[in-house]
């Protein structure tokens, strides 16, 4: 059937457009893979945001499952996923927070201004820590398992999609983890 | 409770939207004319309530309802008026609901101007606009409701993209989606001829004008993206092969190869498969830059950030509409009747060529888009094609286009002896070559680029004046030219003939701007002078100015040529309240055979600043030849043979069913 | 027989056409696309030393540095493993700054990466509808 073939082309030729798309959505160009993925948290000491006699640590992290939040006061964006951030709180979820080159003040304003999600608050005022995370840009949300292992990171705003998706599963699923 | 009403009317017209695809195409299989009757009163009905939707979310932003999500994030309070509504389309959900409006105005439009086409025809039209209708409606209700609340609601919105806040960019976005959706009538008259299985003359007839009206819809669009671009990023560039501007210039090579081919369709009968298959073709390329600018797929600065979930739900879309058509297309088109024969040499063959370049250019350009995409995929590393590759392509094929572009409306349909030809054609060939080399010269540009360009813009010039002289030559007078004005075919060749002109237009902006601008980045201090070409420019300071939504550095630049003062020139750096980014405004000296362009960088310390001081020949001449393609094409549109007479269409009606008697006109 | 001959000739001309296009085209894309390396990559050697290629991460902060007397900037740019110099002779994009994303276009020359183009990375500053979807009430219901 000749002629038939010949008309058949211009389909054929879109459904290997069509293929090559959907691979390409499957891609996703934004997502940057972490070599943390696995590792333990990297180890730090920062004075805490609203008591700069109090210390956070790596270490508070063990024998929980947390999120660590990198955000900034002069990051849109994270002033876009906070309310996320509330209702993850509300909803029991531990989260720290590790405020990135930013300035106490301002922090502590922005905390009262617009609620405080955190359990506690890790200021890094040189941003060496975050550099230490791998932090691309901000905001980022690492989940950290009970033993203080990074298992997952999410890079810009948190997503009603990730959270339902992947990261609440993730800390149901780490939770029941032995430790 | 305002915008409750407006997600209530995007469901209602969901509902008409399914009925208007399913009812008025079966009837027209079935014979039930109470079902064909359905198409124009759904059409009407599904566009009174996008409308009210779409009234619903203007409210929304004009009462400054920050409980509505949408608004929340684009709108605020203090956005003056006209962006407050131009907000509305500034981003993802609400975009959408101006694509469906526009979609629906359509629509309306095919009802009421098609009271002289087959009822069949008309309800197959419509219902295959219902069905993408479908399709744009259950994207916006599953996935991207502009109609979203948010609670608690924040006192005040996130505030519409500074680099939106423009005039120039308010506009764009409406004339693109009219010429995106308007290919949708071309589509449909396609599609609506495969289902019917016959396809005459007259069916190009009647798509012709519609299609015109979307390409220079379209036209504008692109023209306006431009020349936004150029005056607001700040950077003097106006065209930057990027993703989402690619996604409208690859409909509209279609659109334009499509109105050529659909001339020959119209005048001769031949082409009619390729005809179905291009309008097919343009649809289906505006679905696809719909895809590209929505899904995350490609990076680019201008895609709206969207997730692949959507981006999964607009492609299976995609397959839905562009699949489907395709296949019917490789079904139903080997019945499709052969057109008249033609011989090598005449306006058939002509603009075939031009068909196959245009396609082949369109081809490339989609292949440039989606290259980085095609190595990710194979893992073969992440690329970018820039500039360069786009601009060889397009410098490669684009001067035989011009030379068939010149020769066809000198060329007589079905058959002209060559020689003849040859002989029309000899004069502006030699002054084109002639003009070219002179251009070429030291003594004047030095540039083998500018020499073609020159050429080739005479050539297209001195053929239109060839054309011209012969058809005057045959309406004598100014009583002539009225006749020819008001009767068939003038109007659509004074159309022609203008577009035409723009072309060669643009080709002299592009190439000279590109060849011949200078570019100089420079750190001045108030006081500082630095010599550009002729120009002299003193940066004399910046100081604190405020707008209504922003603060801005505006910087005072003096530009002098010759010891005469040219222009004082006010480039601004702005930071709106709600975004914190910076943004350029450029101070342009705007002329006709050049502009001079200054913008500002950023503050280096003691008053000084880093800035950018530009000098671009004949770059008005680009957008001065779109405005020129357009009106051509609006021209052409209005021509009178495109209103067939009622009675004649009456008469061939009552003669025999279908789509009309067989014409040769 | 005519025709048959006429169309002949025709795709004969269309074919040799598509053929050399091809070539061109092939040609051309080789020649004009520009690899994307990340600091990492250049750092092991992996980026070409003769050729324009693009190189991204993020701008490391306070690694910004402007000479006094032009428009020439250097900084950093890491991807958490290694750091890698960009120098830029130009006016940077609105959208760049320090602790976000961007991308340069350039060629190695003498250790540092000589930039022609920096673009700033699409930040997500005006509220991409995912976030949208974030703050949709009433999903979160308390377990």
């Amino acid at each position: 059937m000749p002629p038939f073939v010949r008309y058949l082309t211009p389909l054929v030729l879109f459904l290997a457009l069509a293929a090559l798309l959907y691979k390409g959505l499957a891609l996703n160009p934004r997502e940057v893979p972490s070599p943390l993925i696995g590792k333990p948290a990297p180890e730090f000491t920062l004075p805490e945001l609203k008591d700069a006699s109090r210390q956070l640590s790596h270490t508070d992290f063990q024998g929980k499952v947390s999120l660590l939040n990198v955000w900034a006061t002069w990051c849109v964006s994270c002033r876009a996923e906070h309310p996320l951030l509330m209702q993850l709180a509300r909803q029991g979820v531990t989260i720290y927070g590790l405020d990135y080159k930013d300035s106490r003040e301002d922090a502590q304003r922005w905390l009262q201004r617009f609620g405080d999600p955190y359990v506690a608050n890790a200021f890094d005022a040189d941003g060496r820590v975050g550099i230490d995370w791998g932090v691309y840009g901000t905001p980022e949300t690492f989940v950290i398992d009970q033993q203080g292992i990074i298992r997952h990171k999410h890079i810009g705003p948190l997503t009603e999609e990730a959270i339902q998706r992947e990261i609440l599963p993730l800390i149901q699923q780490l939770k029941g983890e032995k430790g | 409770m305002i915008p409750e009403l407006g997600h209530f009317a995007l469901i209602l017209a969901l509902c008409l939207a399914l009925v208007q695809a399913t009812f008025p195409l079966i009837g027209s299989l079935n014979r039930t004319p109470s079902w064909v009757a359905l198409a124009r009163p759904l059409a009407w009905g599904q566009f009174a309530f996008l409308a009210l939707s779409f009234a619903a979310l203007v409210q929304a932003f004009l009462g400054d309802d920050f409980s509505v999500l949408y608004v929340a994030q684009h709108g605020n309070t203090q956005l003056p008026l006209m962006y407050k509504i131009s907000a509305v389309w500034g981003a993802h959900e609400g975009s959408l609901l101006l694509w469906a409006l526009i979609l629906a105005g359509w629509m309306v439009a095919v009802a009421t101007f098609s009271r002289n086409l087959p009822r069949e025809m008309v309800a197959r039209v419509l219902s295959v606009m219902g069905m993408v209708s479908i399709g744009f409606l259950s994207f916006m209700l599953f996935t991207s409701n502009p109609f979203d609340r948010v609670f608690p609601a924040p006192l005040e919105g996130g505030e519409l993209n500074p680099l939106l806040q423009d005039p120039g960019l308010a506009i764009h976005p409406p004339m693109l989606y009219m010429g995106y959706v308007g290919m949708s009538v071309a589509f449909s008259f396609a599609i609506a001829a495969l289902i019917g299985g016959k396809m005459d003359a007259a069916w190009a007839r009647w798509s012709r004008p519609w299609t015109l009206v979307a390409w220079v819809f379209l036209t504008i669009g692109i023209t306006l993206g431009s020349w936004w671009a150029y005056y607001e990023l700040g950077w003097g560039g106006w065209w930057f092969w990027d993703p989402v501007e690619n996604a409208s210039f690859m409909p509209w090579l279609a659109g334009t190869a499509l109105v050529h081919s659909l001339a020959v369709t119209e005048k001769r009968g031949a082409f009619k498969r390729w005809t179905v298959l291009l309008a097919l073709l343009a649809f289906s390329l505006s679905l696809l830059g719909t895809f590209l600018v929505r899904s995350g797929v490609l990076t680019s600065v201008h895609a709206f950030a969207t997730d692949p979930a959507r981006g999964l739900f607009i492609l299976m879309f995609l397959c839905l509409v562009i699949g489907g058509s395709l296949s019917l297309y490789a079904w139903r088109a080997p019945s499709i009747s052969r057109g008249g024969g033609f011989e090598l040499v005449s306006r058939e063959s002509l603009l075939l060529g031009n068909n196959l370049l245009l396609v082949l250019i369109t081809a490339l350009v989609l292949l440039g888009t989606l290259a980085p995409l095609l190595y990710d995929a194979l893992g073969w590393g992440k690329i970018s094609v820039g500039f360069p590759w786009f601009n060889t392509m397009f410098v490669l094929f684009s001067p035989l286009m011009i030379l068939l572009m010149g020769a066809g409306p000198l060329t007589r349909w079905k058959h002209h002896n060559p020689s003849d030809l040859l002989r029309a054609v000899r004069l502006s060939f030699v002054v084109s070559i002639a003009a070219g080399v002179v251009a070429a010269l030291p003594l004047l540009t030095g540039s083998i680029s500018a020499g073609i360009a020159v050429a080739l813009s005479v050539w297209l010039l001195s053929t239109l004046l060839t054309g011209l002289r012969q058809r005057l030559q045959r309406r004598s007078g100014v009583r002539g030219l009225l006749a020819d004005w008001k009767g068939q075919g003038g109007r659509a060749y004074y159309g022609m003939w203008l577009a035409h002109l723009g072309i060669a237009t643009f080709i002299i902006g592009v190439t000279f701007v590109t060849q011949f601008d200078i570019e100089k980045d420079v750190r001045m201090a108030p006081g500082d002078e630095i010599q550009l070409n002729q120009y002299l420019f003193r940066f004399d300071g910046a100081a604190q100015h405020m707008g209504p939504n922003y603060r801005a550095q505006r910087g005072t630049v003096k530009v002098f040529r010759d010891e005469r003062e040219v222009a004082v020139l006010h480039p601004e750096k702005r930071v709106y309240q709600v975004q914190t980014k910076p943004m350029t405004e450029a101070g342009i000296d705007a002329g006709f055979l050049r502009d001079i362009y200054v913008s500002l960088g950023e503050p280096l310390g003691g008053g000084a600043w880093s800035v950018r001081l530009y000098y671009k020949p004949f770059v008005r001449w680009i957008w001065l030849g779109g405005a020129l393609i357009a009106l051509g094409g609006l021209l052409a549109a209005s021509d009178p043979r495109y209103r067939m007479r009622l009675r004649a269409r009456v008469g061939a009606q009552a003669a025999g069913k279908g789509f009309g008697a067989e014409s040769t006109a | 027989m005519k025709a048959r001959q006429k169309r002949f000739v025709f795709i004969l001309l269309a074919l040799g056409a598509v053929a050399v296009a091809s070539v061109l085209v092939v040609q051309a894309l080789r020649s004009n696309i520009t690899y994307f390396y990340s600091p990492s990559q250049v750092v092991a050697g992996e980026a070409p030393a003769d050729q324009p290629f693009r190189i991204g991460g993020m701008v490391v902060r306070d690694s910004l540095q402007r000479d006094p007397n032009s428009v020439r900037v250097r900084f950093l740019v890491t991807d958490n493993a290694q750091q890698f110099e960009v120098v830029y002779d130009g006016i940077l994009p609105d959208l760049f700054s320090e602790g976000q994303g961007a991308v340069a276009r350039g060629r190695l020359e003498n250790g540092v990466f000589v930039a022609e183009e920096v673009l700033a990375k699409h930040d997500e500053s005006y509220m991409p509808p995912e976030v949208a979807d974030a703050m949709k009430p009433g999903e979160y219901q308390a377990p």
